[in-house]
């Protein structure tokens, strides 16, 4: 017994010293670099980046580039690693951000920001970025981030077997939406796809919903304090979202919005309501656009854009700052945007992105950009603060299951007074 | 009084049976998910479907595990790399602290012990935002180091508990013949203590490797990079991330599970005894 | 023995540097947790300005945390009652002097060396309503086997039925503690005070009931003192098999605390939160450790 332990004593302290050199500590900040913070780790979006990186680099080949990227939890991991770097003063030179008040309400107003409006103004981007565009990445006059790509959160994705079958019309307003979900319904088939597993799911479609309930401007004004949450139209838009509850899949808790997606693939479901990035998951299936699966806009929103953007900024004290702001023009730039989205999957923030570059649901979707009133997404961090989007999320996780209209319209209420500090 | 015997044989028959059938439907009960790790870890990709959770695999395949296995490897690394000097030092340091709380009791010790102790209940959410703040500051937030040291630190009231209890039990006789043989305190700790520790050690050893391989909380939070977390998070974000794949998360929790599985199963009594001492009373 | 001045002002010093350690990690971070949580710190940047219970009313206020407290209170109950009777249970039975006692023993022993999260990966697939226990059940012909598990927001009186199968796996995972402690206990019983009792003539069931129980009630306490202290604070397992749950039909405080602190940032209100755990906590460990150490804490 005795022996054992000792041998096991000595093998553990061999070992020991082996933690030493895990780690690599914190990089020194060495002359000529360019960290760029991300949670795009997998897939077109990691892919995406790289061909950025790779116009960096053919522009200016003796910078080096640091790629700290931190995967899991949707962006939920990264976010807690920026927000303790940023805490201990250590900053990336530039980091993905939503744009919109994500990016505003947790760096701006905290003074971590540096503006960027002279990088739009000196290669001329205020023309090429639609008005809606820099209205939600601008704060008191100035702009904060560089959006790379749009994504669009109201998009109703349809079976297209289902609907010739049926002979039914895929709806394009909420009244239609309710026949044909009562339609197919009887049918036996779930008319709508819900995953609210993750509880961004839920607040998703009611965005949607609120967007076709009260217009793009009412639906704007609920986050400036001129639509109020407890009048007539709040109210109208909560009773239209429980009776679309009615028309989901009831395993809704326990999916996720892609075996959601997943449902309208295998045809249990006819639709399903959620951003454009479903399209990627029903291509990356073996789906064609526009044969198998067909896309509106959600029941309601036509005319109306809602997006939602990653987007880069320039932190205060940033380590190689000359190299972040060249960084920034890269991403700005329409070469580095039609780099990036085609492989990622979304549209360019500009309005001259390369068309044929693009697959035909992009196509159609940089059409309705270029024209359509835009709106920003709550779901998505592009309209509220990340601490009014966890109250919306609470209250939205108890509503679903609850549908109680009056407890929601109180609470939600109470969350918009206490976040726009009124 | 024969049929008083055949009455009682008769009651003592039933009741054997009544026990036995008891513990084995017990023992199927807690076998059901070993037998779920089993069966859908050693399945083929193609054998991953809704209806064949419960069947056993057409075919047994490494495959599961392959992927697994090149998945989690280096957070199995990592998981090492943290357990093996946090158990290490917590231990030692639990066994000077356990010498010094049993045997050399100073003014005020006992209380102290017990505040000491305190820390063990605490729920780490309670000092969790500090933590962070303070590895943060010190540069070690986001670091496998970060981690070790917080081990360390929050491993001291156990390990210290079981090395004082276990010394509470070594008679004073054993240390005052040391004393007349003009040994001072260290060289007691050190030529006599130390050398009967071996029961105490392999006990807080097989306790700390337990539960900082098992850990989840601290690691969670201290560890957000992929490449440094250990294999308890990276089992997470697996599960997290995949739909059907379950075959391969299946694997992964075996492996996950494997050492401290493989210590309970070679070293058991001592693991419960761990389990005793965390109960406070000896 | 001798302790002479020196030897003990050596003592104190060998472990200064662990009390220096269990004094700032632990009673230090406490106190900071508190000030946060008195604070008006909401968003990255630390904010010290003191705001009084501000925070506490929040907290208190909001639906998500009343109903944590709920899921709580019911856990801890449900949990408690099955560990401590299986456990009771499965000692009593083990000690019937069985073939393969070692064996079976392991069987309810070996989750204990298992981590949460392996138990709560493996147990959100047994409960999956699609592919789990109702696939199962219906492989065996039932074919009215479609109950939503922990997916089902439904609740009678605040339960939430969610919390049933989380309620299993922890049971599932700690049995065996209750079984060891228990056991521990069941053999330290003096064999002929049974024996005397079987010679008068008393009967198995009032054996248990007049002398086992009572015996075992000190062990029942510690056992329900560390599961009860346990269970407050769970998270790593629930976090991993339900996550908060629909309607935050599985949440706890801890999960709430994660999210509130690490994802929303809103410090101020997630120290209140680990606040309000660690006195539930307390309430429960303080009594006990005082008890314990009643005699050293006197002298």
């Amino acid at each position: 017994m005795k022996k054992i332990t000792i041998i096991a004593v000595v093998l553990l302290l061999f070992f020991s010293p082996s933690f030493l050199f895990s780690e690599g500590a914190k990089e020194k900040k060495v002359e000529n670099k360019l960290e760029i913070f991300s949670w795009w780790t997998a897939g077109g979006e990691a892919e995406g980046l790289e061909a950025m990186f790779d116009i960096y680099k053919s522009k200016y080949p003796d910078v080096e580039i640091i790629n700290a990227t931190v995967a899991g939890g949707a962006g939920a991991n990264a976010k807690a690693v920026l927000a303790t770097r940023m805490q201990g003063g250590n900053p990336p030179d530039s980091f993905q951000v939503h744009a919109g008040h994500e990016l505003i309400d947790t760096w701006v107003v905290a003074g971590k920001m540096e503006p960027i409006t002279f990088i739009f103004k000196d290669n001329g981007w205020m023309d090429v970025y639609p008005k809606g565009v820099i209205d939600i990445i601008s704060y008191k006059g100035e702009i904060y981030s560089v959006p790379v790509n749009i994504h669009r959160s109201n998009v109703l994705w349809y079976n297209k077997r289902i609907f010739q079958e049926s002979g039914l019309t895929p709806p394009k307003t909420l009244d239609e939406f309710f026949q044909v979900a009562e339609k197919l319904a009887n049918m036996g088939i779930t008319p709508l796809a819900l995953g609210d597993k993750n509880t961004w799911t839920s607040t998703h479609l009611l965005e949607s919903v609120l967007l076709a309930t009260l217009g793009p401007e009412g639906y704007k004004g609920l986050w400036d304090g001129s639509t109020p949450w407890d009048g007539s139209a709040v109210r109208k838009a909560l009773d239209n979202f429980v009776r679309m509850l009615k028309y989901v899949n009831t395993d809704h808790a326990a999916l996720t919005w892609d075996a959601a997606t997943q449902y309208v693939i295998d045809g249990k479901s006819a639709m399903n309501i959620m951003g454009d990035w479903a399209e990627g998951y029903f291509k990356a299936k073996g789906l064609t656009p526009g044969k198998e699966f067909g896309w509106l806009p959600s029941p309601g929103t036509q005319g109306s854009f809602m997006m939602l953007s990653d987007s880069f900024g320039l932190p205060k004290g940033a380590p190689h700052r000359e190299n972040a702001i060249r960084w920034l023009t890269v991403c700005g730039s329409r070469e580095g945007q039609d780099a990036f989205n085609p492989i990622k999957g979304s549209i360019p923030s500009r309005i001259d992105g390369d068309k044929s570059l693009y697959d035909e649901y992009l196509q159609s979707a940089m059409k309705d950009f270029s024209k359509n009133a835009i709106v920003p997404s709550v779901a998505h961090g592009a309209a509220a603060s990340e601490g009014w989007l966890t109250k919306i999320n609470d209250i939205m996780t108890v509503f679903v299951s609850e549908r109680n209209i009056d407890k929601a319209v109180e609470q939600f209420s109470k969350a918009a007074r206490e976040s726009l500090g009124k | 009084m024969r049929t008083g015997q055949s009455k009682y044989c008769f009651r003592y028959v039933v009741g054997r049976i009544t026990v036995y059938s008891l513990l084995f439907l017990f023992a199927v009960c807690f076998l059901v998910p070993v037998y779920v790790l089993l069966a859908t870890g050693l399945k083929s990709f193609k054998d991953v479907n809704i209806e064949r959770m419960w069947v056993l695999p057409d075919e047994i395949t490494m495959a599961a595990f392959g992927k697994a296995f090149s998945k989690l490897s280096p957070n199995f690394i990592n998981s090492i790399i943290l357990t093996i000097p946090a158990t290490v030092a917590s231990c030692i340091a639990g066994s000077l602290n356990g010498y010094i709380f049993s045997k050399w009791r100073f003014k005020g010790a006992d209380i102290i012990f017990v505040f000491i102790l305190f820390g063990m209940f605490i729920p780490y959410q309670s000092i969790l935002i500090p933590l962070v703040q303070f590895l943060n500051r010190i540069g070690l937030y986001g670091s496998l180091s970060g981690l070790i040291v917080t081990h360390i630190v929050y491993g001291l009231p156990i390990t210290t508990l079981i090395f004082r209890n276990y010394y509470m039990e070594v008679p004073d006789e054993l240390l005052e013949s040391a004393q007349i043989d003009g040994l001072g305190m260290f060289n007691i700790y050190f030529k006599i203590v130390a050398q009967i520790s071996a029961p105490a050690f392999v006990v807080a050893i097989i306790w700390q490797f337990t539960n900082i391989w098992n850990e989840f909380l601290f690691a969670v939070i201290i560890t957000q990079k992929p490449s440094i977390q250990p294999i308890t998070v990276a089992l997470q974000n697996l599960a997290g991330s995949q739909i059907v794949e379950w075959n391969v998360q299946m694997a992964g929790a075996l492996l996950a599970a494997m050492p401290t599985l493989l210590v309970y199963i070679l070293l058991g009594r001592f693991f419960i005894r761990g389990l005793m001492a965390g109960s406070v009373k000896g | 023995m001798i302790k002479s001045r020196g030897d003990l002002l050596r003592a104190f010093f060998v472990v200064l540097p662990s009390i220096a350690a269990v004094g700032i990690f632990i009673y230090g971070f406490i106190g900071w947790s508190l000030r946060a949580s008195f604070s008006a710190w909401d968003g990255i940047i630390p904010d010290f300005t003191f705001v009084g219970f501000k925070n506490y009313l929040e907290v208190f206020s909001n639906v998500r945390f009343q109903k944590d407290l709920w899921n709580t209170l019911y856990f801890t109950f449900f949990f408690l009652l099955l560990s401590i009777c299986w456990g009771l249970l499965l000692a009593w039975l083990l000690d019937r002097k069985v073939k393969g006692e070692a064996l079976l023993r392991n069987i309810f022993l070996f989750p204990m060396s298992i981590s949460f999260v392996v138990t709560g990966v493996v147990w959100r697939w047994i409960f999956n309503p699609t592919v789990g226990v109702n696939a199962l059940l219906k492989l065996l012909g039932f074919s009215g086997a479609n109950w939503g598990w922990y997916t089902d927001p439904t609740s009678v009186l605040k339960f939430h039925l969610a919390l049933i199968p989380v309620i299993l796996a922890a049971s599932w995972q700690l049995t065996g503690y209750t079984m060891a402690m228990f056991l521990a206990g069941l053999r330290g019983i003096p064999e002929d005070l049974i024996d005397h009792a079987r010679i008068d003539g008393a009967s198995e069931l009032y054996i248990f009931r007049r002398i086992i129980l009572p015996l075992l009630k000190p062990i029942t306490l510690s056992a329900m003192i560390v599961l009860g202290h346990f269970s407050l604070k769970i998270f790593d397992l629930i976090y991993t098999m339900t996550g908060k749950g629909p309607a935050f039909a599985t949440d706890v405080p801890a999960i709430f605390m994660f999210e509130t602190t690490f994802r929303g940032n809103h410090y101020a209100e997630g120290a209140v939160i680990s606040i309000v755990m660690l006195l539930l906590v307390a309430v429960v460990i303080v009594p006990y450790l005082y008890s314990t150490f009643r005699k050293e804490i006197k002298r």
